[in-house]
């Protein structure tokens, strides 16, 4: 795993979709530029929203590492 | 804002229908899109300010498997749902001025979600694509 330093940690595991990536556009909105978040999350449906919205609004996917039983999703905000 | 508007038209009043519609409006708020929404009949009933929180039971299709299966599955009330699509997006909430009328409701009468009360051509005015029937 690459060494990035996490501003912000989001347990949303357990929460189905869309919930994860809502709380991650929640914590983009009221970061400022440059923060990293990471999301854990089982949902499935994230796999696909969470990149599919970082690269929509125009930020950065670090990195996604999958975990046993849930996703880990790092994201820096980019604007 | 980008692609064309969600258009949604809400009849039903039940949990699973409206859970299902305040996740597409959360999907498409995120990704950029419009979403602009009528609520007609037992969808506007479930509006009320005095009932939103209330368990509003499921569709007939979902049967003791299907109502455990959603009862199990957790997550956030639907409401909250719409009320996060509404803080990320470009999200219009309008009550059926026909269907406040034969409930005899005000728009006070409704929870802050709804933005307004109006009548159908005011609806159509906005939704410049295809409507979907929940």
């Amino acid at each position: 795993m690459a060494t990035v330093n996490i501003d912000r940690s989001i347990d949303a595991r357990g929460m189905p979709c869309p919930g994860p990536l809502m709380s991650l556009i929640g914590a983009i909105r009221e970061g400022e530029v440059g923060t990293v978040i990471e999301v854990l999350s089982s949902d499935e449906g994230s796999k696909t929203d969470i990149p599919a919205w970082v690269a929509k609004a125009g930020h950065e996917l670090v990195e996604v590492v999958p975990e046993e039983g849930f996703t880990r999703f790092i994201v820096r905000k980019a604007r | 804002m980008d692609g064309s508007t969600l258009s949604l038209v809400l009849f039903s009043g039940t949990d699973d229908k409206l859970n299902a519609a305040a996740v597409l409006t959360a999907g498409a708020a995120a990704m950029g899109r419009k979403v602009n929404i009528f609520l007609q009949y037992w969808a506007l009933d479930a509006f009320r300010a005095d009932r939103i929180g209330k368990e509003r039971g499921l569709a007939p299709e979902a049967g003791p498997e299907g109502a455990e299966a959603y009862r199990k599955h957790g997550g956030q009330h639907w409401s909250e749902i719409f009320r996060q699509a509404k803080e990320i997006g470009d999200v219009k909430i309008h009550a059926c001025s026909l269907s406040m009328e034969m409930f005899g409701l005000t728009v006070e009468d409704l929870d802050p979600l709804v933005d307004d009360q109006e009548g159908v051509a005011s609806f159509f005015m906005d939704a410049d694509g295809p409507v979907t029937f929940i």
